[in-house]
């Protein structure tokens, strides 16, 4: 019988490590997968190892000198020009040894995860080590060096000549993935980030819709600083189910980064657990109304690893094998276990249960509005479809 | 930055016995709103927009009328703005940009030795401010309040370049109405301004919104 969900791990994927103090962390991983462990939802009968990506693989999308830099970067045997043409030796994107097969192990899981599912043996399935939506053709950057959400979508299209939707609900942009199908109908990307006015990378206006034959096949909805759960699920979800109905995909790839929870260091959105319980459930729904099931879902950004990301990326799992999110308290010996480490007190629930934790927004009504607004700007484009 | 870097050098122009039909079929067919008129030896003599050949047409009302559209058979000179405004390859693009803004027009003819050697137009402008900007490049934003007094900006900037971070643009405003002080706009090339924001709270400085909240949100 076809299984629901495949998880695709390896304990390789820590080794993308840039330094003890670089806030990419994949510890995260293993966290995750402890949590649903423990919480009886993950059995070895789920795991699925990944492959190692070859480089005819990742030159789908990646330049093959850039892929050259990045195993010479290992080496020490990059010049000055060279780091500062791809991008590596930054503060972002640090050197480290065995980088290009740490990276090419992270492409070849979301290729392994693409295979789960085209091949038929499962409905949908998780790579939580990729999602590294700002990887550019011949430069790294915002802490990602192969971008293997845009491989594995280029493999779906060479290989299985799928109509792909790309939905990217990392509080960043996703440029790498939009910029690799401007200009492809076959592909539509959307990306719901925090506005590009104070956070990195800038992009992802509006009005950026792609070009040539792939122009109205790109959707961004850049929502204001200090948004929160009220205003990000209704336009989100609007946005969504119209972008669905418009572009009617044959398979879905979800980026699902963890980073627009309030916790998060690194951005300025406001969210609460209840945006990650309910993204998972409108991809599950759309992949079962428009593509037979065919679901598959990356990991991204995610700063606050003890208290937001393992939670999060739990319930993508959850869903995705028992058709519902998790609820209750968790496993107190995960608690117990990972408390020791962490410098923060590691939630009891699934659910956000300490609403003082949040915020109070003055300006709260006035970014809703905003956010409204841009929801209205963005389904004029899709106004034809009813 | 000067304006010989930012010119357009192929130039669509028309000798001053040009017909005004034949110029509105160059406004069409390269979709541009401006065309000098040179002479012979290249030298600017006039020039024309798409206005002032749109006022020399006849009417939508009365052009289905009759096929005869004699008045189109005139030559451009008739009808073309004369002196011309021009300016030079070496002049700055903040100079050109407030002659724009002051003579209202869209469209500057760069000259050299009296020859025509480019053009500038207002939407050229606009496109390199924007570059100036940096909006375009991959960054972070970070606002610092600053006093208004010599020797600040390289004190502030240091706590970037002690990180290693690339600075990507940096733009100076004036703070409301206040002359005691400035905001210092940088856009910075990472993704994780933590470390700088904390850098640049150690030291004193006041950053603005959305960066001046104690601990990172909450």
């Amino acid at each position: 019988m076809k299984k629901n969900a495949a998880f695709i791990f390896s304990n390789k994927f820590l080794n993308y490590h840039f330094h003890e103090k670089h806030p990419f962390n994949q510890k995260r991983l293993q966290l995750t997968k402890e949590l649903l462990e423990q919480s009886n939802a993950l059995t070895s009968e789920d795991l699925v190892l990944p492959r190692e990506a070859s480089d005819k693989e990742i030159a789908l999308f990646h330049d093959e000198d850039y892929i050259e830099a990045v195993k010479r970067a290992s080496f020490g045997q990059l010049s000055d020009d060279e780091k500062s043409e791809f991008g590596l030796g930054t503060e972002d994107t640090p050197i480290f040894e065995g980088m290009h097969e740490a990276s090419a192990l992270l492409v070849g899981g979301s290729l392994t995860a693409v295979d789960e599912v085209l091949n038929r043996r499962v409905n949908h399935s998780l790579n939580l080590g990729g999602g590294l939506h700002h990887g550019f053709k011949r430069k790294a950057s915002g802490f990602c060096i192969y971008n293997d959400g845009a491989i594995a979508i280029r493999y779906i299209r060479k290989n299985y000549n799928l109509r792909v939707l790309y939905v990217d609900t990392d509080a960043h942009h996703g440029d790498g993935v939009q910029s690799a199908f401007y200009d492809d109908p076959d592909v539509c990307t959307f990306s719901i980030h925090e506005t590009g006015r104070y956070l990195f990378p800038g992009t992802g206006n509006v009005d950026e819709r792609g070009i040539k034959k792939g122009f109205g096949y790109t959707f961004n909805l850049p929502i204001d600083a200090f948004t929160q759960d009220e205003s990000f699920l209704e336009v989100y979800e609007a946005a969504i189910r119209k972008i669905a109905k418009f572009f009617k995909p044959d398979i879905i790839v979800t980026q699902n980064g963890a980073d627009a929870h309030t916790y998060d260091p690194l951005t300025h959105l406001c969210t609460s657990m209840k945006i990650y319980e309910r993204i998972p459930e409108i991809s599950h729904e759309l992949a079962h109304e428009y593509c037979g099931g065919r679901w598959i879902a990356l990991g991204g950004g995610g700063y606050d690893i003890w208290r937001v990301v393992p939670r999060a990326w739990a319930q993508i799992w959850n869903v995705m094998k028992m058709d519902t999110i998790n609820t209750g308290p968790l496993p107190r010996t995960w608690i117990e276990k990972w408390q020791r480490e962490s410098t923060v007190s590691i939630p009891n629930h699934w659910h956000d249960t300490n609403i003082e934790a949040f915020p109070y927004i003055p300006r709260k009504l006035e970014i809703s509005e905003k956010n409204s607004k841009l929801l209205n700007q963005l389904l004029k484009y899709t106004f034809h479809v009813q | 930055m000067l304006v010989e870097e930012i010119m357009k050098t192929e130039v669509i122009t028309l000798p001053p016995n040009a017909t005004i039909a034949s110029a509105l079929q160059l406004l069409q067919e390269h979709r541009i709103r401006h065309i000098p008129i040179v002479n012979r030896n290249n030298e600017v003599i006039g020039i024309v927009s798409d206005r002032d050949v749109r006022d020399a047409s006849p009417s939508v009302f009365i052009k289905n009328e009759s096929t005869e559209h004699s008045e189109l058979d005139n030559e451009i000179k008739m009808i073309m703005s004369t002196p011309v405004i021009t300016i030079h390859p070496l002049d700055f693009v903040e100079e050109i940009a407030r002659v724009f803004y002051d003579k209202e027009i869209a469209c500057l003819p760069v000259v050299n030795e009296n020859k025509l050697v480019g053009i500038v137009t207002e939407k050229d402008m606009l496109y390199t401010l924007i570059q100036l900007t940096g909006i375009t490049v991959q960054s972070s934003v970070i606002e610092v309040k600053v006093p208004d007094i010599p020797g600040i900006i390289p004190k502030v900037a240091t706590v970037f370049g002690k990180r290693k971070i690339n600075i990507a643009s940096v733009l100076v405003y004036p703070y409301k109405n206040d002359p005691n002080f400035k905001i210092l706009v940088f856009r910075i090339q990472t993704m994780n301004p933590l470390p700088i924001i904390q850098d640049l709270r150690n030291a004193g400085y006041r950053l603005l919104w959305p960066n001046n909240i104690p601990e990172p949100k909450a």
